[in-house]
């Protein structure tokens, strides 16, 4: 019964005492024990990532009102594992004049950013690889290592189409990345904490109820750093081929594919954490840290088929709207939201009427802003009613 | 409980180590049968025209400007976003001024037109 309240640690106490007991130090024995820990933990994240490649096929079939893969096992189930040998045995071609050693660390770089993030994956309070006091600040410099993998696809690969996707690409990621840090520090005031455990045992209420249109902010900024559609420029396929990565075959195509839902997964997992209470569930997860961990993965599950429902229902979105979006409306609108969010979650700290005060800030900033669109948009209207030359040749 | 900064670099280590392990497997598995039409660079299926080295449009640099200073800025905010709640009332006003001042910033580089794509 004690093992199921805590069982990493348990596990971890005992065999700690059974390594040390045998003679070996313990700053060793705790490296060597810590290892075999990564070892499991980034085995389940490589087989949830294949499962993620069939849950993607499924879903966009059924967008796109067809069946998905269904005669590799019972509904299509080993189709992944059936993609993983082709690509394994495909051949690795090398463009010539390519710079092989950036050409070849880019996919591992984008696989690496991805995995990193694990480590502070709290799929329960007592489940979590490690605590970071600077959990949020690690999420961010983590992701960047991804941003980084796309220059070097793209320079390495000698091809001026992957060379300007890759620009194209690391433009619009940088440029989302500020309202993205701009929601976490609204969620960082109001939880006090920058560590992912701190801020899953500060939801007593979730997070969206305290900042709704930070979530949606969030969200929007996410999708974009992920590089998933209508962001998708990266790849846009009728564009320029398949951008950064035209020149890449086999397993190291398979590395970016594979990473890029990896990465939209665990972004589903930190939309949950952040908004959604991680691991809580009216109470459930009272029972122990593994019904808590499936409840995380059943949330990161959801959030992540809301980010492809949005990849499979809206246009590619241009390059110079993007850009415009992003730092004409987003960043302005994030840091607002951050301003008031401070103020109004100091003023009514310790009261009762905190989260319908934010709530109300909240909704009243989202008028605000569509008003102002509005009036925004009804002059550039008449701006353009007053260029048009009057074609009418009626008699005043 | 020793460092875990340690586990962050263990999890650098491993997280490399399995992809380069599934790129080896590849390595090993696949046909290696180089010719000189099949390492030449794609180019939406002809002859490839000049240099692979295009010019880099000083666009890019104006974004990744723009997109340092509210970075700098942001990390700037974090240890105030932490001890928001401990701190008196004051200090909320220091940061509402510290971010306002460089959203004036981000007014003044729109109004320049630094953040159009041309």
């Amino acid at each position: 019964m004690e093992f199921w309240k805590d069982p990493i640690n348990t596990i971890f106490a005992s065999l700690l005492k059974s390594f040390t007991s045998g003679g070996m130090s313990e700053i060793l024995a705790t490296i060597l024990i810590w290892l075999i820990g990564i070892l499991l933990f980034v085995t389940f994240a490589m087989v949830l990532d294949i499962f993620l490649v069939w849950i993607e096929r499924k879903v966009v079939a059924r967008f796109q009102d067809r069946l998905g893969p269904n005669r590799i096992g019972p509904f299509g189930i080993f189709q992944p594992f059936a993609d993983i040998v082709k690509l394994l045995i495909k051949e690795d071609i090398t463009p010539v004049g390519a710079d092989v050693i950036m050409f070849n660390l880019a996919p591992i770089f984008s696989m690496m950013s991805v995995l990193l993030l694990w480590a502070i994956m709290p799929f329960a309070p007592l489940m979590v690889g490690v605590d970071l006091n600077v959990g949020m600040l690690y999420l961010v410099a983590a992701g960047s290592i991804g941003t980084l993998s796309v220059i070097m696809a793209g320079w390495a690969s000698n091809n001026k189409y992957a060379t300007m996707g890759a620009f194209r690409t690391v433009a619009q990621m940088i440029s989302y990345e500020i309202p993205m840090v701009a929601a976490i520090l609204v969620i960082t005031v109001l939880a006090g904490s920058m560590g992912a455990v701190g801020i899953v045992e500060a939801q007593e209420i979730p997070f969206i109820f305290y900042a709704p249109l930070t979530f949606i902010i969030f969200l929007i900024s996410a999708i974009a750093e992920l590089g998933r559609s209508p962001f998708d420029l990266n790849e846009a396929e009728s564009e320029i081929v398949a951008g950064f990565h035209t020149e890449y075959t086999g397993m190291k195509f398979g590395l970016f594919y594979a990473g890029e839902l990896l990465h939209s997964f665990t972004f589903g997992g930190f939309i949950a954490l952040l908004f959604f209470g991680g691991h809580r569930f009216f109470g459930l997860e009272e029972l122990g840290p593994i019904v808590g961990a499936l409840i995380f993965i059943g949330k990161a599950l959801f959030f992540y088929w809301v980010i492809m429902w949005v990849k499979y229902t809206v246009p590619r979105i241009r390059i110079d709207h993007m850009l415009a979006f992003n730092w004409k409306f987003l960043t302005p609108l994030a840091f607002i939201l951050l301003m008031v969010t401070a103020l109004v979650g100091r003023l009514f700290l310790e009261s009762n009427w905190l989260v319908p005060a934010l709530f109300l800030s909240n909704i009243l900033i989202a008028w605000l802003t569509v008003e102002y669109l509005k009036s925004h948009a009804r002059k550039e209207r008449e701006k353009e009613e007053a260029l048009k030359p009057s074609t009418q040749m009626t008699q005043h | 409980m020793q460092n875990p900064w340690i586990y962050v670099g263990l999890f650098v280590l491993v997280g490399m180590f399995i992809p380069i392990a599934a790129i080896a497997i590849a390595a090993f598995l696949g046909p290696k049968k180089p010719n000189a039409i099949k390492q030449s660079t794609y180019e939406c299926g002809i002859e490839t025209v000049g240099d692979s080295w295009i010019q880099f449009k000083a666009q890019y640099y104006i974004f990744a400007l723009v997109f340092l200073v509210f970075d700098v800025e942001t990390v700037f905010l974090f240890p105030w976003a932490v001890s928001l709640n401990k701190l008196p009332l004051f200090a909320v006003f220091e940061g509402i001024i510290f971010i306002l001042i460089l959203l004036a910033g981000l007014v003044y580089a729109w109004k320049k037109g630094m953040l159009e794509w041309v």
